[in-house]
């Protein structure tokens, strides 16, 4: 390799640095100034390169050197990720707090694992001296949380004969654990770790397609919009519609084995309620903490911009390091428009042509190749492993045909839509069921009938078209009041009132109604679908609509999600019993008991 | 260079002057102006090359003779000397003293600027502040550390709920009072006196900093007064340990000073012509709030803004409520029907409100009888929408109860008086008192242990057959 020499700054347009610096490469980094702020080359133009810098550039000024470091930007994959929480370039930032203090100072230089910690190693049985080492191979273990046990891989770009594996014991991330002869004959050296380009799609054995649903415990999501693990989802919502809320839930609840949690300029406040929270929550799967299965990037909204954009590809390529290794990743992205933002801001100091709203024309297939890198793979060990990307959209004044959020919505397969009206009537989480969709319903539904119930399809149907009737009638009742409507309209009313207040509404802050497993969803939707049929069956001989609505027992429908917890699943069969006897004391009365209106 | 006076400059427009042929400027240095009668401006720099530097004047560029112009580059960041005499004091928006008295002299000196609160150094906010109003603590509680912004509209009274929060902002169970700091951008002189007397008579100016920028100020001061406030803010709280309580008005003529300087400088518009980076700019000033770990002392802010034409998706509202932590929104309409403070109640909010209320805190009933209410305001609004086009004889016995109840809502709970200091509890109690306006049945966010304790519903009409 040629030394490349030092070159110098031209000039500083806030995080745009143009530096004179032949040779170097596009997207290789640069660390900049004397204070050493680290940036990267998006940009060549004859002798003078552009840097976008991951920091504040303040006090920068021209004619200061630059230096190329020679790699792209680049993520530490390794044991010591999980419980951990780094900024938009991997810096750990508890250790930046032992270093600056309070705030984020600049020019840090910190390795995103640390390098003093050992590991209890354990060598993969099936590996031996002289046996082929491929990309992907597992060398062996880590205890890495109680939950979760790290794989150890070799890297993608290794092939070769393993010529040293070394013993279970004690090891920090910078020992060698292996060495590979590879073909050319030279020896490469093997760690703990190795560095990925967060740029470039990790590489895995083959796609996979069977198909999971991954399971929220939110009745909203996996009941009326399922996910896949391995699907791609986004949540599009105005502010006050409980964006975070949703996203919050789904990292604490879901089936997931690892969750990663980006915080892509966002509020700060939000990503210490995880830190505060996650260590005192159990996962209901494992019952282990929340977070050693979980691991958060954030860039919040006061840091820098550029570190921002950088913050959704670090986050993906952990996820993708340990689905590599057979696990199902959920990784939440909160939000794309604040990438996609940093986009913007930076096409915009380049003077690059805007198209929509300011974005640069590239917006849709950056943000397309990013959603591609979800799915659920063959991993080259031959172990299953997914990545679920769930992104959150925030688009200007809610409305939904901004840039970001049109062309997210062409590129997902579930579609979560919140809504500001619902959100307002403290209607949680607001997912508006007419403007959300899913992809994935009939592959999902297998899943349901096999593991939960086989009407799932049908009532599931029969509950939204219930709520699309009940929309319809509303605007009847808006033009002329409820009294112009059949009995048999008013009583679908309410039924599709009992589907919202005792299905739909879902308090993430109750500690029963928090997580809903997918039998309790399906028999709360079974319940109160049945209230509707029985009293449908009742207004046919003759009981007049207004006792029907004055049972005591729809009031109870309501509140039997926040009652039972999902492991109540007697007394949750108990209240289908109270709710048949409260119909056959109206039947006896007004009709033969037993007897069925046609 | 510190002592060299530059006469380069080759531009000027916008409050932006350009100098060409000075090498070797730092971005943000701070930069003092001369003009041809010999008075002095400051600057900043928010561009430099090899060739040209941008600097940003904040008394503006008016009347500058280029020919005549010269520049000094300090080499030193924008800073503000800070100490304990800063209380009771009024400066301008680059610290300069507003009020008369001698410029604060300290060694102590920050970058207004400041620098990214690391997100793993920060607590968690969660201790409830009661500040006697109705709608803000029973329904969108404020928490020591919280931004939570007023959204209002011209003409509406967000100046006199910005200064009875801050004359009853208090912990339950702690008499020490906030630090304010008040940070005025292009407000009317009128404005600036009622904060300033109202401080005065509550008592509380000798533990208030005022930032002023009054209407016919340059607006490119706008810009960094924020900044200087908050860094006056940031001494208080985290080296004199005082609760800061910060209130900022206007942010829109903020972001239009912000508008006004990016269209100088020729920035790609994204809406409505406000630069791309506006989010990212807001969000500078407003994640400033906060509290950190180990440190006793917090900033809360209450910015106000007036959305434009009432518009709460003109980008100004729209991107503050996507960084601060909720919002008040102030309502024309009840307003106009006399209602003080005109709270709209379904699009308020308190993001951090879930853990400052409850059984430690407030009261056990409280999260349960704030989402009833909301549930059953929302209900009522329909009802009333309804019976406004078909009439309220037609509406069945329930929904004349839940019309009942909204105008009783709004009378009683949303409505009180400017110097009303309710405690918790007595909002608790209006609460359950419109509740029992409702049949239980219609009450399903609470449990039934709340009604069997608060509720107190007798029937009234006759039942509608």
């Amino acid at each position: 390799m040629d030394k490349r020499v030092a070159g110098k700054i031209v000039e500083i347009n806030g995080p745009i640095v143009t530096v004179r610096l032949p040779r170097v490469l596009n997207g290789e980094q640069v660390r900049i100034g004397k204070l050493g702020l680290v940036g990267e080359v998006i940009g060549r133009d004859g002798e003078q390169a552009v840097v976008q810098v991951y920091e504040s550039t303040e006090s920068v000024r021209p004619g200061e050197d630059a230096e190329p470091l020679g790699h792209p930007l680049a993520v530490e994959l390794g044991p010591g990720l999980l419980g951990n929480i780094f900024d938009g370039v991997q810096r750990p930032l508890a250790a930046i707090r032992e270093q600056s203090g309070d705030h984020v100072a600049r020019g840090l230089n910190i390795a995103p694992l640390d390098r003093t910690r050992t590991w209890a190693f354990e060598p993969s049985k099936e590996l031996a001296r002289g046996k082929p080492v491929a990309a992907g191979a597992i060398l062996g273990t880590v205890q890495e949380t109680r939950t979760i046990q790290h794989r150890v891989l070799a890297p993608p770009d290794v092939e070769g004969e393993l010529v040293e594996l070394a013993g279970a014991g004690e090891y920090t991330v910078e020992q060698v654990i292996a060495r590979v002869k590879t073909a050319d004959g030279a020896t490469r050296e093997l760690k703990l770790y190795h560095r990925w380009p967060v740029r470039q799609a990790r590489p895995y054995r083959k796609r996979d397609h069977a198909a999971e649903p991954l399971i929220t415990g939110q009745r909203i999501l996996d009941t009326f919009f399922p996910l896949l693990k391995g699907g791609k989802a986004a949540v599009p919502g105005p502010f006050g519609a409980g964006k975070t809320v949703v996203q919050q839930q789904i990292a604490r609840w879901s089936n997931a084995e690892i969750v990663i949690y980006v915080g892509c300029g966002e509020r700060g406040n939000e990503l210490v309620e995880i830190l505060e929270t996650f260590p005192e929550l159990t996962d209901p799967y494992t019952g282990r903490l929340l977070m050693e299965r979980t691991l958060l990037v954030a860039n919040t909204s006061n840091m820098p911009v550029v570190a921002r954009e950088a913050s959704i590809y670090v986050g993906v390529t952990l996820a993708e390091y340990y689905r590599d290794q057979g696990y199902d990743v959920v990784m939440v992205a909160d939000s794309t428009s604040r990438w996609a933002e940093a986009l913007r801001e930076v096409a915009g100091r380049l003077g690059q042509m805007p198209v929509e709203e300011g974005y640069p024309a590239y917006l849709a297939s950056r943000l397309a190749a990013f959603y591609e890198r979800a799915g659920r793979v063959e991993t080259y060990s031959g172990k299953h492993g997914s990545v679920s990307l769930i992104g959150a959209v925030s688009p200007p004044g809610g409305d939904f045909s901004e840039p970001v959020t049109s062309h997210t919505k062409e590129i997902v397969q579930t579609f979560w839509a919140l809504s500001k009206q619902l959100a307002d009537a403290r209607h949680y989480p607001s997912v508006d069921w007419t403007d959300s969709f899913s992809g994935y319903v009939n592959a999902a539904a297998k899943w349901w009938h096999a593991n939960v119930d086989p009407r799932w399809s049908e009532r599931r149907a029969e509950a939204l078209g219930l709520l699309a009737q009940a929309d319809e009638l509303a605007r009847i009742v808006n033009l002329v009041g409820p009294e112009a409507l059949s009995p048999a309209q008013r009583w679908a009313l309410e039924g599709a009132s009992l589907v919202k207040e005792g299905v739909l509404q879902q308090s993430a802050l109750d500690e029963i109604d928090s997580f809903c497993s997918p039998q309790k969803q399906f028999l709360l939707l079974d319940l109160v679908l049945d209230i509707y049929h029985q009293g449908q069956e009742l207004l046919g001989i003759g009981v007049p609509v207004q006792q029907l609505l004055g049972l005591p027992i729809l009031a109870r429908a309501r509140r039997v999600k926040s009652s039972y917890t999902s492991k109540q699943m007697e007394e949750l069969m108990g209240v289908r019993r109270e709710i048949h006897e409260a119909f056959v004391g109206l039947q006896t009365e007004y009709g033969k008991p037993g007897e069925k209106p046609k | 260079m510190k002592e060299k006076e530059y006469r380069m400059s080759s531009a000027a427009r916008g409050g932006l002057l350009f100098l060409r042929g000075v090498p070797g400027v730092a971005l943000g240095d701070r930069v003092v102006v001369r003009d041809h009668r010999g008075r002095k401006r400051n600057g900043q720099v928010i561009r430099t090359s090899d060739e040209t530097v941008l600097v940003q004047v904040f008394e503006g560029t008016d009347d500058l003779d280029l020919e005549r112009t010269w520049v000094r580059f300090l080499e030193e960041p924008f800073e503000i000397p800070l100490s304990r005499d800063l209380l009771g004091r009024i400066f301008n928006g680059i610290g300069a003293p507003r009020d008369g008295r001698p410029p604060l002299v300290s060694s102590l000196k920050r970058n207004v600027n400041g620098s990214p609160m690391n997100p793993a150094a920060r607590a968690y906010p969660r201790e409830f502040i009661q500040t006697g109003v109705s709608t803000i603590d029973g329904l969108n509680s404020l928490v020591r550390g919280q931004k939570l912004p007023i959204f209002s509209g011209s003409g509406l009274p967000h100046n006199r709920l910005a200064a009875q929060i801050v004359r009853q902002a208090k912990l339950i169970g702690e008499e020490a009072k906030f630090a304010v700091v008040f940070a005025a951008m292009g407000v009317s002189y009128a404005d600036a006196r009622f904060f300033e007397e109202d401080f005065e008579s509550s008592g509380v100016l000798g533990n208030v900093v005022m930032f002023i920028n009054l209407a016919d100020d340059p607006p490119i001061e706008r810009l960094i007064l924020p900044r200087t406030a908050l860094t006056a803010a940031e001494y208080m709280a985290y080296d004199l340990d005082l609760h800061v309580l910060v209130v900022i008005t206007d942010m829109t003529n903020y972001a239009e000073a912000l508008r006004e300087v990016a269209t100088a400088k020729g920035d790609v518009p994204s809406r409505k012509g406000y630069p791309g980076y506006l989010y990212s700019d807001l969000a500078e000033i407003y994640e400033r709030a906060g509290r950190v770990k180990d440190r006793r002392g917090s900033i809360t802010m209450v910015p106000v803004l007036s959305m434009p034409s009432d518009d709460i998706t003109h980008p100004i509202p729209d991107l503050t409520g996507y960084i601060t932590e909720g919002q008040i929104v102030l309502s024309r309409e009840l307003h106009m029907q006399g209602v003080y403070p005109p709270v709209n109640v379904p699009p308020s909010l308190s993001r951090l409100m879930k853990d400052g209320i409850g059984k430690d805190d407030t009261r056990e009933d409280h999260p349960r009888v704030s989402s009833q209410l909301y549930a059953a305001y929302a209900r009522a609004l329909e009802v009333r929408n309804l019976a406004s086009i078909i009439g309220a004889e037609e509406l069945g016995e329930t929904d004349r109860q839940y019309l009942e109840f909204a105008k009783a809502f709004e009378e009683r709970f949303v409505g009180q008086h400017e110097d009303e200091d309710r405690s918790i509890i007595e909002t608790l109690t209006i609460a359950w008192q419109l509740l029992s306006l409702l049949p239980p049945e219609a009450l399903t966010r609470v449990r039934e242990a709340d009604l069997a304790k608060y509720h107190h519903y007798e029937k009234t009409t006759a039942k509608v057959a």
